[in-house]
């Protein structure tokens, strides 16, 4: 056996130690050599990622998340979620001795007995509202701007059914203290599972172990609360943000900026750096308002009784609005066969947030049946530039904001001296009428700025000079826009010329319309299609644009001799340096 | 990229290289008209680029805010310390900043300070000291290449005739079959969550199970709420407004302990909680058959909203009105409490008082109808016939 043992040794030392320049360098040789990181760092490290400030909108959201899951462990090292009955002995004074349940007593230690506990539960509630108050207004930016559209419809989907589970988190959240506020909170909730038809009995004895209140929601909301929904959150906003990183985000429309590109600022470093700072950012407004605003002071409402009740019960904010339908429905219950139908707390309560959470569900879907635009998009709109669209978010928003107004009447009638009847009867009547007054005001709206857009691109704009004529007579100076303003006026697709489109008979290429259920489906999508795009003003075309310019430089041309010379106007705007320039005729 | 994709990359705006009859917008469009897109403006470079003292600035600015971070958390620290928590365990008051308990207020601050410094000191980093030219990456379509398509649908389709799973509907079908019905386990085993109303109802394992009964029953005294205390009709002024409870809530057996304890009280308070009125008798329009239900005009309902629940007790004297603070539905307590507005659907149901041996109020019976909110089940035609 004659084998040069000496070289094989000699190799693997080699291959051991090899390029170790530095510990870091060896730990991600180590970690790349079992996990094989490098191929997919390599692609994510620079990936680029617009600048915009809208586009923050929805880090607020994630990293309140973060902030969440954060002060939400520390909350869980001192929270007794059991309804088992205790006798308060704790050191806050006008409670002791008062009977109450653990849960509730064990919030009161965290209040004051544990140092920071109180904090942290502060910021876990401000912290939660922040949450949802991101998501949607997220969502709103998203809707308006038309970043919904091919292909992140499914995206839009996952971020809908976030805002419902975070809604739903923060109910279960806000319930665990069983103090008074929360617990009626509870008992209005069983009112409303017991509404449901044929299974609402089962389903809240089911719920609440027998009969309200049972001793067993609590500890239910707490792991509902503390594992199924965060864990359904977690997975849903990791699907989020693979979609976005695949799909790359949307940017606005601009010089050099196509639907090929994505152009902004790496990954590495800069936004690394810009979103961890955001991060620390969140979580430093969320400690601010926990050491400096009260929020749910469970002390001051008491341990949960069911035979009392605190005067203004208020729900957190994301769940007034539901609250207000419940309140201006008006007292319809039928009873057939021995069985009541509890349409006063059934339809406001579960079947219109349900409803309205499939519209937002299926928005994308329907706006591209509409279109029936199926490229795919990655440079944003504005809002103005699909009226339709702005303006069916608009209606939804008044819709929304009339609820949560209703949801608040008794504290409007009181604050503001109102007949809460009147305010019942008002807003009974404005749900139907306030979002198609918001449609119209906001589909004009948006095409008057439309048409202020055609004009500055035709016209110039507005440059504060205003020249006299040798009659007397005063015009204000328009110039035209620089190149890169005027493109990113420019920038975006023509709307179709649905007047153009027959419904009713053959089309333009002979092909005859559908009948029946088709043909009613096609004139509907006719109609809405008309909605959308029949009164938008368009962006100008190459000839209509020359045309304006043509008419400026002879509009300039007239007005020169005014001044003894042909003045561009931009000594006065600092597009160019004055000095040389001859700015009056006795120069 | 491979070239086979090009086919499918998304058109500029203006574009009109797509298919219009295949998109749905007609008209044929000129290319990035009416106005060339410019490309990227040129990159202008910042103070911190060009100035070697402005960008020494920042970096002393950047490690100041980074510094006042370290010092935030020492006096996090100190505070976590200094500061007892709020309201003592020996009784001394509680220190306060602006109303606020002291150590709150000094941690969040402290803590919201550290955060704060540490974000915006690296905002800033990134803003002025980092490189700041845009980068340009390329976009590629979200949908796999026709290649791609095509070698997974002959891969399933192979699968598919490998397993024989069209060939064999048996084995498929029975299969699906047998998956499906194991969402019976699951659903069997939710069962025991909880007895339901009629489980209880049946079984009464407390005093008042199920959801068409109270603990109320024929002389049960009509006591105050907060202290337990029995009410002769003497007690009660006209106008007035007690909260009351059904006397067993208070009681305690011969050993000195309560009747009621734990899950069977919270569930008799929450449905036997009532509301003891006093009117001129004159006042009072009693319902059909209950004319014998008041007490010298002294009335007495269910606490709990017939809407969804909440306790009542908003009470106004002159109009008998009485108002749920949770959805605002109000009921005319002298008209069989009747709803003039609001949500709710039903009256709240009224309980029979007389007046006992002792000159106590009492319940001539049970409620005779169920309280609190609607359900399925419940019949209300037999509302004040049981």
């Amino acid at each position: 056996m004659s084998i040069d043992t000496s070289r094989v040794a000699k190799t693997n030392t080699t291959a051991a130690t090899a390029k170790k320049s530095n510990p870091v360098g060896g730990v991600a040789e180590w970690a790349d050599d079992r996990l094989g990181l490098a191929a997919l760092a390599k692609k994510n490290l620079r990936k680029v990622f617009p600048d915009h400030w809208s586009f923050m909108l929805g880090e607020i959201a994630l990293w309140s998340f973060v902030v969440l899951l954060l002060s939400g462990v520390f909350l869980t090292l001192w929270f007794t979620p059991s309804m088992g009955e205790t006798t308060y002995q704790g050191s806050y004074a006008q409670l002791r001795g008062v009977s109450m349940s653990e849960a509730f007593a064990s919030a009161l230690r965290l209040s004051f007995d544990v140092r920071g506990g109180l904090l942290m539960r502060q910021i876990h509630h401000w912290a939660a509202m922040l949450f949802v108050a991101a998501m949607m207004v997220h969502l709103l930016r998203v809707f308006f701007t038309g970043a919904h559209r091919k292909p992140r419809e499914l995206n839009w989907v996952v971020g809908a059914l976030l805002l419902i589970l975070g809604t739903l988190e923060g109910f279960t959240g806000y319930s665990l203290p069983d103090d008074l506020l929360s617990g009626t909170g509870i008992r209005a909730a069983d009112g409303f599972i017991k509404s449901q038809p044929v299974i609402g009995t089962y389903m809240s004895f089911l719920l609440f172990g027998g009969e309200f209140p049972g001793d067993v929601i609590i500890p239910r909301l707490y792991i509902v609360h503390v594992l199924l929904i965060p864990g359904l959150l977690l997975a849903l906003i990791t699907a989020h943000m693979i979609l976005l990183v695949y799909h790359k985000h949307t940017q606005w429309p601009g010089p050099g900026r196509t639907e090929q590109n994505v152009v902004g600022f790496p990954m590495l470093p800069v936004y690394a750096a810009k979103a961890g700072g955001f991060f620390f950012c969140v979580f430093g407004v969320a400690a601010m308002m926990g050491g400096l605003l009260t929020i749910n002071p469970i002390w001051k409402y008491g341990p949960y009784d069911p035979s009392k009740v605190t005067a203004g019960s208020q729900p957190d904010w994301y769940m007034g609005w539901p609250d207000g339908a419940l309140r201006i429905m008006p007292n319809i219950e039928s009873h057939f066969w021995h069985r009541t139908w509890s349409w006063n707390v059934f339809l406001p309560i579960i079947v219109l947030p349900m409803l309205l959470f499939t519209i937002v569900l299926l928005l994308p879907f329907i706006e591209s049946w509409i279109t029936g635009d199926k490229r795919d998009h990655h440079l944003l709109q504005r809002p103005r530039d699909a009226p339709g669209r702005t303006a069916t978010m608009v209606a939804l928003m008044t819709l929304y904001g009339v609820f949560w107004i209703a949801g608040g009447n008794d504290i409007i009638a009181i604050r503001l001296n109102l007949s809460i009847n009147q305010i019942t009867y008002f807003n009974r009547a404005a749900v139907f009428i306030a979002p198609v007054i918001a449609y119209l005001i906001t589909k004009r709206w948006c095409i008057s700025l439309q048409r202020k857009d055609r004009e500055t691109l035709l016209h110039g704009y507005e440059t504060g000079i205003i020249m006299r004529s040798p009659e007397g007579g005063y015009t204000e100076r328009h110039l035209p826009l620089p190149t890169e303003r005027a493109y990113r006026l420019t920038a975006r697709n023509r709307d179709p010329d649905v007047l153009a489109e027959l419904p009713g008979g053959p089309d333009a290429n002979g092909v005859e319309p559908p009948r029946g259920i088709a043909g009613g489906l096609a004139g509907l999508r006719h109609r809405l299609r008309k909605m959308m795009y029949a009164d938008n003003i368009q962006k100008p075309t190459t000839e209509e644009l020359e045309e304006g310019h043509h008419h400026a430089e002879h509009e300039h041309e007239l007005q020169a001799p005014m001044e003894g010379h042909p003045a561009d106007g931009h000594q006065f705007d600092g597009h160019h340096l004055v000095e040389g320039e001859k700015l009056r005729a006795d120069d | 990229m491979s070239n086979g994709h090009d086919s499918h990359l998304p058109g500029l705006p203006g574009d009109d290289s797509h298919d219009a009859a295949h998109d749905g917008h007609g008209g044929a469009l000129v290319p990035e008209e009416p106005i060339p897109n410019p490309g990227l403006p040129e990159h202008v470079w910042r103070p911190t680029d060009v100035d070697a003292k402005a960008e020494r600035r920042a970096e002393r600015q950047i490690a100041t805010l980074f510094g006042l971070s370290t010092v935030c958390v020492v006096l996090f620290v100190v505070s976590y310390v200094v500061f007892g928590v709020n309201g003592g365990a020996d009784g001394k008051s509680v220190r306060t900043i602006g109303g606020l308990g002291a150590s709150n207020v000094a941690l969040g601050v402290t803590l919201g300070g550290a955060l704060l410094f540490i974000g915006v000191g690296l905002i800033q980093w990134a803003r002025k000291l980092m490189a700041d030219h845009e980068i340009v990456e390329m976009r590629h379509p979200a949908r796999s290449s026709d290649e791609d398509r095509e070698e997974t649908v002959r891969v399933l389709a192979l699968g598919a005739d490998e397993s024989g799973i069209a060939r064999r509907p048996l084995v498929r079908n029975s299969l699906l079959g047998a998956v499906g019905v194991l969402i019976a386990p699951a659903v069997v085993l939710l069962k025991d969550l909880g007895p339901t109303n009629r489980d209880v109802t049946d079984s009464q394992p407390y005093p008042g199970a199920g959801l068409e009964h109270t603990v109320w029953d024929k002389g049960m005294r009509v006591v105050r709420d907060v202290v337990g205390t029995p009410i002769r009709p003497g007690d009660l002024e006209i106008g007035d407004l007690v909260n009351a409870e059904p006397a067993m809530i208070f009681e305690v057996d011969d050993e000195g302990e309560p009747v009621l304890e734990g899950v069977p009280l919270q569930i008799a308070k929450s449905k036997g909680a009532v509301v003891v009125v006093r009117m001129l008798p004159g006042e009072n329009k009693p319902a059909p058959g209950r004319e014998n239900w008041a007490v010298d005009g002294i009335l007495c309902y269910s606490k709990i909203c017939t809407h969804v629940g909440c306790p009542i007790s908003l009470y106004e004297k002159k109009t008998h009105h009485l108002l749920c603070p949770c959805h605002q539905s109000t009921f005319d307590l002298a008209d069989a409490a009747k709803v003039v507005f609001g949500p709710a659907a039903r009256p709240l149901p009224q309980l029979p008082l007389m007046v006992d041996d002792d000159g106590y109020l009492v319940a001539q019976s049970d409620f005779k109808e169920p309280v609190g909110p609607s359900y399925w089940e419940r019949d209300s035609q037999q509302s004040t016939s049981k």
